[in-house]
């Protein structure tokens, strides 16, 4: 069997589907380093370990997995806020990983991220209105005073702010408004492409559906295309067409959310889905849960074979060896790295 | 079985320099022997402060217990002096918090904070306590128990700090423990370890239960009723099938419309509750969720 890139290559000539971002083989290894005056490289955190995926234009692609395995360095590394140890990341067609300077600026503003933390990202100083049109100006968008102005009361009004408050800082909003804040700034530039970085975990439950439904609603009117990162499985199934879970730096299945939900084929992911509490009594009464022992190795030092065969229930003596499982094509655009399934 | 706790009209504020926040406004419940309570509801709605009330630890200043009553086994809690009150805590109530790391003491082996509450609560030596103290970690899950009593929390991982938390809660068999959303900063494969370790130790300890939560999910297959706080106040209180399965309080409705459900496919919009939770700063004039209720109009 081949792997998803080059199936991805494949589909691309078969039905033609259009492929906004090909991520193949990426890596990010930070450095770890010791000594006082001589820094020298001890080791690394092998954070982003080589994964492939592509993402299809206009849909949702959710990356989940446990704090740690290396969300948020994949959507900021393909953003190239960090740049790649290793690999390509294909966005529209064009390489990023070797661009920078006028080029890579000029991609950026096809792509933007909103973050998780709605009190961190926002700087305190700045009123909402210079916040949202910061970008425009970076870019030399709206040069015209006037016009910018106007530009950012439609922007916030399309995200659900009063513009009667363009002039306040973000303290005076509550977490749900800055989150909408963070997402008018993100719309400024009018990308294609958003990576979104658990923008609902910091917000109370009866505000996540109002943020959630938004990026929904956005999506249709706007064509946008969004990773979606996030750990709330049950919000991934809501909201991605598609699912990627991450374990250690790897990306273990990739599919459908349904298919993926329903049919879980690698032991991590079954247990993962089976830990979530369901708040239903009736459904937690007759549920089995797959308890898995044990916590997330250190990914500096990452175990040789299959990452997950310290914790795996259905470990063997193949998941020691190198090199560990590729990630196959198990279905039609399913995707599973374990010996035990391919 | 007979009622463990009562709690009346508790009300309690802080009065801090931006003004008065009035944090949990007239909450009464009662908690049976050996039963669990999941006190469910967002961000600021008075859970930790009503919970931090009955255990005495309200921080004064800024904060005071203004009323009600705490009837635990027959005495009234708000009535007791600090060092009657530090008896019960820990002994006959144990409480764990949300962030093992804040509740440890960084520079004190674990050994050290276990044996602590057994020679205090227990009068044992320290041979004995050594030796029930590794026994709880042992019973808690963690490996190599004895050797780990002289480690340092930042030697453990989170999941680890919150099973030594519980084992600290547990050491002198507690009737009343108190779990203030002692999952909510763990991945939830770890989540689920603690969940099911709670659940076997409810049984053999035969304790009662107080989970504190704003994850709905994680009380359903725990407790044997449940409470929802919204503003300082009880919106609705019964089983946990009827509040999860046959619920027709509007905020309890609006917050479960609003939750995606793992075990169904997402194609309906999720409902959404319009506004946002109250400034805990105004003083509470009304019902608390009346702002936001959308079938306010038809009644
Ligand atoms: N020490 C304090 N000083 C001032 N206000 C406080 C203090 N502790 C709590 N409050 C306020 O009391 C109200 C209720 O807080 P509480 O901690 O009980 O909320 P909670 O329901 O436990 O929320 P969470 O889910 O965020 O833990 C909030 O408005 C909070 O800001
Ligand atoms: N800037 C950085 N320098 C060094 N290590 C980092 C950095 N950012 C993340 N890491 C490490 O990389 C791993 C993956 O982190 P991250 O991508 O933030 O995980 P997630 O978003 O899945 O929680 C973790 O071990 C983390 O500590
Ligand atoms: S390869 Fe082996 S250790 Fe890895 S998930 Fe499959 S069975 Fe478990
Ligand atoms: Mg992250
Ligand atoms: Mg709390």
């Amino acid at each position: 069997m081949s792997s998803p890139a080059m199936v991805a290559e494949e589909r691309k000539t078969h039905d033609g589907d259009d492929y906004i971002l090909e991520v193949s083989n990426l890596k990010k290894h930070f450095p770890i380093s010791s000594g006082i005056v001589f820094q020298r490289q001890v080791g690394a955190v092998r954070a982003v370990d080589g994964i492939s995926f592509n993402v299809v234009r206009g849909e949702t692609l959710g990356l989940v997995g446990e704090s740690g395995c290396g969300k948020s360095t994949t959507g900021r590394t393909i953003l190239q806020l960090y740049r790649p140890t290793e690999g390509s990341v294909k966005f529209e067609g064009q390489e990023l990983s070797t661009m920078a300077g006028n080029d890579l600026r000029q991609m950026r503003r096809r792509m933007q991220i909103i973050f998780q933390d709605p009190f961190a990202s926002l700087n305190p100083r700045m009123t909402v209105g210079s916040i949202v049109s910061e970008p425009l100006q970076i870019h030399k968008m709206y040069a015209n005073k006037q016009e910018r102005q106007q530009y950012v009361e439609q922007l916030m009004e399309r995200v659900g702010l009063n513009p009667y408050f363009i002039n306040r800082y973000p303290h005076e909003f509550s977490g749900g408004q800055r989150q909408r804040i963070g997402i008018a700034r993100a719309l400024a530039l009018q990308p294609s492409f958003i990576v979104a970085d658990e923008p609902i975990s910091a917000l109370d439950v009866s505000i996540q559906a109002q943020v959630v439904n938004l990026m929904e609603e956005l999506q249709d009117e706007l064509n946008l295309t969004y990773l979606f990162i996030a750990h709330d499985l049950s919000m991934v199934r809501h909201i991605c067409d598609r699912v990627a879970v991450m374990y250690l730096g790897k990306i273990v299945e990739l599919g459908p959310v349904d298919e993926v939900y329903e049919n879980p084929q690698h032991p991590y992911t079954q247990a993962l889905l089976s830990a979530v509490p369901v708040p239903d009594p009736v459904v937690e009464d007759n549920r089995q849960r797959i308890i898995i022992a044990g916590d997330l190795p250190n990914p500096a030092n990452p175990p040789t074979g299959c990452n997950f065969n310290t914790r795996c229930p259905v470990v063997f003596d193949l998941c020691y060896q190198e090199p560990d499982p590729p990630l196959i094509e198990v279905r039609p655009d399913h995707y599973v790295s374990c010996h035990r399934v391919t | 079985m007979s009622t463990l706790l009562e709690v009346k009209d508790l009300v309690v504020r802080f009065y801090t320099q931006e003004g008065t926040v009035y944090a949990v406004n007239g909450v009464s419940f009662d908690l049976e022997e050996g039963e669990t309570l999941g006190i469910v509801g967002e961000s600021g709605s008075g859970k930790s402060v009503s919970c931090l009330a009955l255990m005495g630890l309200i921080p004064s200043p800024p904060g005071k217990v203004e009323s009600g009553t705490v009837v635990f086994e027959g005495r009234d809690l708000l009535t007791l002096k600090p060092d009657q009150m530090r008896l019960i805590r820990g002994k006959e109530i144990a409480m764990i918090f949300q962030d093992p790391m804040t509740s440890l003491n960084p520079v004190l082996t674990i050994g050290t904070q276990i044996t602590e509450s057994l020679k205090l609560h227990e009068g044992m030596n320290t041979t004995q306590s050594r030796k029930r103290a590794a026994d709880l970690l042992d019973l808690v899950g963690i490996p190599d128990a004895y050797r780990r009593l002289d480690d340092y929390p930042h030697q453990f991982s989170g999941g680890m700090r919150q099973r030594v938390m519980i084992a600290m809660g547990l050491s002198c068999n507690p009737k009343l423990l108190i779990a203030d959303e002692p999952t909510t900063a763990l991945d939830v494969t770890i989540q689920a370890q603690i969940i099911e370790l709670v659940k076997q130790l409810k049984d053999e300890f035969n304790m009662a239960m107080i989970w504190i939560t704003h994850d709905l999910g994680v009380v359903a297959g725990i407790a044997d009723r449940i409470q929802v706080m919204y503003g300082g106040r009880i919106m609705e209180s019964g089983s946990s099938h009827e509040v999860f399965r046959d619920s027709r309080h509007p905020y309890t409705v609006g917050l479960l419309g609003s939750l995606p459900r793992l075990d169904s496919s997402g194609e309906e919009k999720l409902t959404q509750i319009e506004g946002s939770p109250p400034d805990m700063r105004n003083e509470p004039v009304g019902w608390p969720f009346a702002p936001r209720c959308d079938v306010r109009e038809e009644l």
